[in-house]
């Protein structure tokens, strides 16, 4: 290994790639609007949900019930439709997530003491987004009975002595959700967005790279220099290893600033990290350019491992749901290690003391892929 | 003069599969010659010479180049040879100056000698006042003068051109035959493939390659003289090569 021709190649690819800021811009301005606009997009929390009210009763408890609603900041009450089969209507036509149907007898029932019910009708063909709006109906539906039953014990008692206890007895459960409050849902998806489009980045610089010497011929010339491979891969590597964490940290301060994502934890550690995972996808896309010959295949080749990487890293869809032989290729991913390691450090300040299996194995993988590429990667033409 | 050699091929093949690129190829060529390997395209010409680069590995019998086999130490070899390819293979989007530092850096050029070995290449290739050009703006045959240089910064003794006159206009293909003139005259060998006859005159020797084969080699006066007689008074060197061609698919 000699450093001067490895510092040569570095400043080589510097001048190609950084001369022109059309060039320079390409390299940080996607990868930016990309996360912002991505950013924006992750996000399942239900907030102020199409609402259908079919009011059948029209007292002032069903009023009161509405009001309950609409008090929430879960709800909007868009339509009043006039019969079930309007109601049925708007949730064909996707323009409401569900639809509240009250009906006769509700006021009367409650105003005696009687069991009544609603019925609520869910748009469920995103099942996530209906269990989350059912379980909201259900937390007004039951604030509302708690306070019609505590009036109604109320009205019972009054003018007997004594202290009026408004209470009725139960269970009282004290939630605490840790790391993320408020259950954000853009805090658990913005690291795995991070994460992604970092990967997708350094990917294709690296290939595309060396990908696009072999095109136009100067690889040959390249070749017949007593430049040593590992050399090659150093030079041609490192300028997009610089880019890579470069675009990395923007994107987490932007995190921070625009989506107030938490940073928890240690930013030398997160760094590390990111270093680690950078030999992974370095050395894929090196890989990847020693099995294509034209750039085409080039991005046919990164495509085919960013899909499965993307699908199997934990971003969106649960790891643990998946098959258990699936669960087994994950493994395999270092997407994965590397957004379990953004997710830790960012939202619960995790420390090595937890995350190094993580770290070990990102590290294994970076090295033994590259290794793997540079011994694929020969001065031979043939 | 006793000359030493400086390549030395000794019953080269390289078979592609079931395809023979070059087949049993031997010859010597010696320090300071002009040597020019003619034939058609696809007849084994930039194969033999990719072999003697290192950039292919021989599938049986030896080549050896500037005291190094081929095949054993091709590292060895290619500290001590310049190539340019056949394609134009310098990098488009840097300067002038740029392509230069590059090549001198990579080829490891002794800081000390860096300047002198720039400003020569420079002054070579006729760019002195081009130096912050980027590369792509430049005519072909400045290109190819640019491409040259870089090959050579390293002062090789033996340099390999496959191709370097293929897409230039006459004048400066005469102008780059000049500057390979100068360099044999240096004491460096060249050698040199190309498709086209009349340039086969500028060598000192040349071989004539057809289907991998190595079917005539002298001196193209030799040659010539072979061919003369009544009918054909002033063979030309396509004359020459036609014959041979002949003669060689009779035997087929």
């Amino acid at each position: 290994m000699n450093p001067a021709r490895v510092k040569e190649i570095v400043r080589k690819e510097f001048h190609q790639s950084f001369r022109e800021p059309r060039l320079r811009a390409m390299m940080i301005v996607p990868p930016i609007l990309q996360f912002l606009v991505f950013g924006f997009v992750v996000n399942l929390d239900v907030e102020r949900s199409r609402l259908a009210w079919l009011d059948q009763d029209n007292t002032p408890a069903s009023r009161e019930l509405r009001a309950a609603f609409e008090g929430s900041t879960y709800f909007e009450v868009t339509h009043t439709p006039a019969t079930q089969k309007a109601l049925e209507d708007l949730l064909d036509r996707d323009a409401i997530h569900s639809g509240i149907v009250v009906p006769p007898q509700f006021g009367e029932d409650l105003a005696r003491g009687r069991a009544t019910s609603i019925q609520i009708l869910v748009e469920g063909s995103n099942s996530n987004t209906a269990s989350i709006i059912a379980n909201y109906v259900r937390d007004v539906v039951r604030t509302f009975s708690a306070g019609q039953l505590n009036e109604w014990v109320r009205q019972k008692r009054a003018g007997r002595p004594g202290v009026i206890r408004l209470n009725a007895p139960g269970i009282d459960l004290q939630q605490r959700v840790w790391y993320n409050p408020e259950l954000r849902s853009r805090n658990y998806f913005i690291p795995g967005v991070a994460v992604n489009i970092i990967t997708l980045v350094t990917l294709m610089l690296t290939a595309m790279a060396i990908v696009r010497e072999k095109e136009i011929g100067t690889m040959e010339q390249l070749m017949v220099t007593p430049i040593r491979p590992s050399e090659l891969m150093l030079g041609k590597t490192l300028p997009f290893a610089l880019v890579g964490l470069l675009d990395f940290s923007l994107i987490v301060a932007l995190g921070m600033i625009v989506f107030r994502i938490p940073f928890q934890g240690s930013g030398l550690l997160l760094l590390l990290g990111a270093i680690l995972f950078l030999f992974s996808t370095l050395g894929v896309g090196m890989f990847i350019s020693t099995v294509s010959h034209t750039q085409q295949q080039a991005i046919m080749a990164t495509f085919f491992f960013f899909q499965p990487a993307f699908m199997l890293s934990g971003f969106a869809f649960p790891i643990r749901n998946m098959p258990e032989i699936v669960q087994w290729i994950t493994y395999l991913n270092p997407l994965r290690y590397f957004i379990t390691i953004c997710r830790g450090v960012l939202l619960k300040g995790s420390g090595l003391n937890v995350l190094w299996p993580e770290y070990l194995a990102l590290a294994v993988f970076g090295i033994a892929i590259m290794s793997f590429s540079a011994s694929r990667f020969r001065k031979r033409l043939d | 003069m006793q000359r030493e050699t400086a390549v030395r091929i000794e019953h080269l093949t390289k078979r592609f599969g079931a395809f023979t690129a070059a087949s049993d190829v031997t010859l010597d060529v010696a320090q300071g010659e002009i040597f020019g390997f003619l034939g058609p395209n696809g007849a084994g010409k930039s194969t033999t010479i990719r072999i003697l680069c290192g950039l292919l590995a021989p599938t049986s019998g030896r080549a050896v180049v500037s005291g190094f086999d081929v095949a054993k130490e091709p590292e060895k070899v290619k500290a001590s040879i310049g190539y340019m390819s056949q394609k134009f293979s310098l990098y488009d989007d840097l300067t002038v100056e740029e392509n230069l530092e590059f090549f001198a850096g990579v080829y490891g050029v002794p800081a000390d000698r860096r300047a002198a070995r720039m400003q020569y290449a420079l002054d070579m290739a006729e760019l002195a006042d081009e130096r912050t050009r980027l590369t792509r703006l430049l005519a072909g045959g400045w290109k190819q003068r640019l491409a040259l240089g870089c090959a050579i910064l390293h002062e090789p003794p033996v340099i390999f051109l496959d191709e370097p006159t293929s897409g230039v206009d006459p004048v400066a293909r005469r102008a780059f035959w000049d500057l390979i003139n100068d360099l044999s005259h240096q004491g460096k060998t060249v050698f040199v493939t190309t498709h086209y006859m009349e340039e086969a005159e500028y060598c000192n020797r040349i071989a004539l390659m057809y289907k991998g084969k190595v079917i005539a080699l002298g001196t193209p006066a030799a040659l010539r003289e072979q061919l003369r007689s009544d009918e054909l008074p002033e063979p030309t060197m396509e004359d020459v090569f036609v014959r041979y061609i002949e003669q060689e698919d009779a035997k087929a």
